[in-house]
């Protein structure tokens, strides 16, 4: 399970600052989302339009979620699959392992799953004896160097070509010293030799789900690696797991969703993979799972309805505002300090954690609004983020210093006539300090500006009301 | 033009009262050249973001208040802020609810008249060209309220073509955020001064010897990163070079 870190942020960030190998994966940002997104977004003239259509799915699905989860329900068992509704973490890992108990399984096959990462499924299973083996790429080094994802589609984005080589060459002890590592293709080979094998013994394949669509029963997974389909469609036992949020009502709602979602998360017009699982395989079928169950995961989710953090259920993951947001860019997923980093982190770690522990999160943005002007979903995350502050103002888990500047401040604020004589003594004696100057290397009380910047010494010549208020005196 | 001579009010905004009273006297000059009385309200302090965004609802509406009922009167309340601006034009209505619906009306109608400076000019006011000359290299930086709350992209540019002898340069990643974001440079000062480093990096990059934005926090931030690093490059706000007020006060952190 993702070890909770939250708390530490700031150390976290800064450990994250100062390291040249994460920071130069970081780089890659640019390059690898930024450009992309938004060439597929210019070459879509309805993208607008279709953000609007993917925000009403959503809100409309939410504002109906019990019907909709129960229509879905009633087709996933139509088509001989089972549905588990489970309101809490342990729930859900307990129907998890007894699922793979009964089929018998040593080893399990993953598709790559955030909420697995929340419910901590690998750990709980390798408790109890059973080897999960991760198939997407990035999970399985991460399984490898035993670390948490750090970007919700590409888990192993901190990670750079030498770190994937370092790897192969510790964990594949049958690796052929001579073999090179220079080429993506390089890595995908050797990963896939060792994954081959795994998936044809696999007992139970478990993936998470992008949409469950509501009208056929169906779980919906996009992958570029084809790794997901492997993984639900060879073994015996296929387990979705899917938090509630995730349902649809119909094929074509989840349509245009996929299409905001790959143009948003790797700016692809669509992902390379897209697999439709509807139930057990049927009579005539190809290929399909014995028994197909889903695993329908509240954790906290049904609390937000209603709240005013109802709008961050419209997630549908895809990565664009971390891609985009200067925090994330600037410290990576890790110092989030827990399974969902970036700007949706911080508005859905709180809620999950709590914000008493997840506090720093929504705190530590600068209300840009990147994030929001990206977010195919069009969720205002800044607001809820400012929601978060609210709260904890509310309950007074903002720091104290905070509070008592704040209040200080505000008194005067409201009275303009105090406020007026006590900044034209506080910016007279600044200006007196910084005459000729300036600017100011450090100042005490300033610390957290000066340390890595000037701070800008006051116009000399009063304020701005002073100075206007004697020019009207003089008639100007 | 406007055919009769709205009357204006200036919010000056606190950090122009206590920081850079020459951007209040150059809106000032701007607005009467684009036909405006302009008027500016003496019980005015600050519009409240430091409360409202440290989640301190209660004070920020408080302050709102104060805001609604001294600048209400006016036919437009102009602002050189595009996050000073956003929060009357685009936060005030939210902090009061249906249990308040007085004052949800007032801040309504505030909001529909309050504006930017800049955007006021040209898209209000109808200015196609200022009377300016600055001999220089300029670098415009879009401050995040202004570019994605207000849409205000175009205007500031446009204004800056006809300033004599000036050239504009763009810079790369013109939609990134400089870093400061109110209390957040205090509170996070790592990740506020690695975000404000990228930035001056990329404002010495463009070769320009002047920086502009249209956000008193942006500048402060980005005037003082780039004199830590000892960069040649001059801070100022837009309104003192459209105003032709250069000659009034140093660039931002520089003696005088
Ligand atoms: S909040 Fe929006 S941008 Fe971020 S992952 Fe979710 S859908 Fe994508």
């Amino acid at each position: 399970m993702v070890h909770l870190t939250s708390p530490a942020f700031k150390e976290n960030a800064a450990r994250a600052l100062a390291d040249p190998g994460l920071q130069k994966a970081l780089a890659r940002t640019k390059p690898q989302f930024h450009g992309k997104r938004a060439k597929a977004v210019a070459g879509l003239p309805e993208f607008e339009q279709l953000r609007n259509i993917g925000r009403d799915i959503k809100n409309h699905t939410l504002a109906n979620l019990d019907h909709y989860l129960e229509v879905y329900a009633a087709n996933v068992e139509k088509a001989g699959g089972v549905v588990h509704w489970c309101s809490t973490a342990d729930e859900a890992r307990a129907v998890v392992l007894e699922i793979c108990r009964q089929a018998g399984a040593k080893t399990v096959t993953k598709g790559k799953s955030m909420i697995s990462e929340e419910l901590g499924i690998n750990d709980h299973l390798e408790a109890h004896g059973i080897t999960p083996v991760e198939t997407d790429l990035g999970e399985y080094i991460l399984q490898l160097r035993k670390e948490p994802p750090s970007h919700i589609i590409g888990p192993a984005f901190h990670l750079n070509r030498e770190d994937w080589e370092q790897s192969f060459r510790e964990s594949h002890t049958d690796l052929d010293p001579k073999r090179v590592f220079t080429e993506r293709r390089d890595i995908l080979t050797e990963a896939r030799t060792k994954l081959r094998s795994r998936f044809l013994a696999a007992d139970v394949g478990i993936t998470g789900a992008n949409f469950l669509i509501a009208e056929t029963g169906s779980s919906v997974i996009v992958t570029n690696e084809g790794n997901g389909d492997l993984t639900q469609t060879l073994p015996k036992v296929h387990i979705a797991l899917a938090s509630i949020e995730k349902v649809v009502p119909t094929l074509e709602d989840a349509t245009s969703l996929l299409r905001l979602l790959a143009r948003s998360a790797t700016g692809q017009d669509f992902s390379v993979y897209t697999t439709f699982s509807t139930g057990i395989r049927r009579q005539g079928d190809l290929d399909g799972p014995e028994q197909y169950h889903v695993v329908l995961i509240d954790n906290g989710r049904s609390n937000m309805i209603g709240t005013d953090f109802q709008e961050m259920l419209r997630c549908i993951r895809c990565a664009a505002c971390m891609n985009h947001c200067p925090v994330y860019g600037a410290t990576g997923g890790h110092a989030y300090g827990w399974v969902y980093p970036g700007p949706m982190g911080s508005v859905l770690t709180p809620t999950l954690v709590g914000v008493d522990k997840a506090g720093h999160l929504p705190n530590a943005s600068t209300f840009c609004g990147r994030c929001e002007s990206v977010c195919p979903v069009k969720i205002p995350l800044p607001k809820l983020m400012r929601h978060w502050r609210e709260r904890e103002f509310e309950r007074h888990l903002t720091p104290g210093t905070i509070r008592t500047n704040l209040r200080l401040w505000a008194w005067f604020a409201k009275r303009p006539a105090a406020y007026r004589a006590v900044t034209r003594m506080g910016i007279g004696a600044l200006g007196l300090l910084g005459r000729g100057k300036g600017a100011f290397k450090w100042l005490p009380f300033a610390e957290g500006w000066t340390r890595g910047r000037d701070l800008p010494a006051p116009e000399p010549g009063g304020t701005f009301m002073a100075r206007y208020a004697k020019a009207r005196r003089q008639g100007r | 033009m406007l055919q009769t001579r709205p009357r204006v009010a200036l919010f000056v905004t606190c950090l122009v009262d206590l920081y850079r009273p020459t951007v209040g006297f150059a809106a000032i000059k701007l607005l009467e050249a684009a036909g405006c009385q302009v008027e500016v309200p003496e019980a005015q302090t600050c519009c409240g973001q430091p409360a409202y965004n440290s989640g301190d609802r209660t004070t920020a509406r408080d302050l709102a208040r104060n805001v609604i009922d001294t600048f209400l009167p006016y036919d437009y309340t102009v602002v050189p802020s595009g996050s000073c601006g956003g929060q009357i034009s685009h936060h005030y209505p939210g902090l009061f609810d249906d249990s308040d619906p007085h004052y949800r009306g007032r801040a309504e109608a505030l909001a529909a008249k309050t504006h930017e400076l800049v955007s006021f000019l040209t898209d209000v006011m109808g200015m196609q060209e200022v009377a300016a000359r600055y001999d220089g290299v300029v670098a415009y930086h879009d401050s995040c309220s202004g570019l994605r709350e207000l849409g205000i992209r175009e205007q500031p540019r446009k204004l800056l073509g006809s300033v004599q002898g000036l050239t504009l340069k763009e810079l790369v990643d013109r939609d990134v955020c400089c870093g400061f974001g109110g209390t957040f440079c205090v509170k996070y000062p790592d990740i506020s001064v690695r975000m404000v480093s990228d930035k001056a990096k990329d404002v010495v990059e463009t070769g320009a010897d002047t920086l502009l934005a249209g956000d008193m926090g942006c500048l402060l931030n980005m005037a003082g990163r780039l004199k830590r690093e000892g960069a040649p490059v001059k801070v100022r706000h837009v309104a003192e070079v459209l105003a032709d007020m250069t000659q009034d006060a140093a660039p931002i952190g520089e003696p005088k």
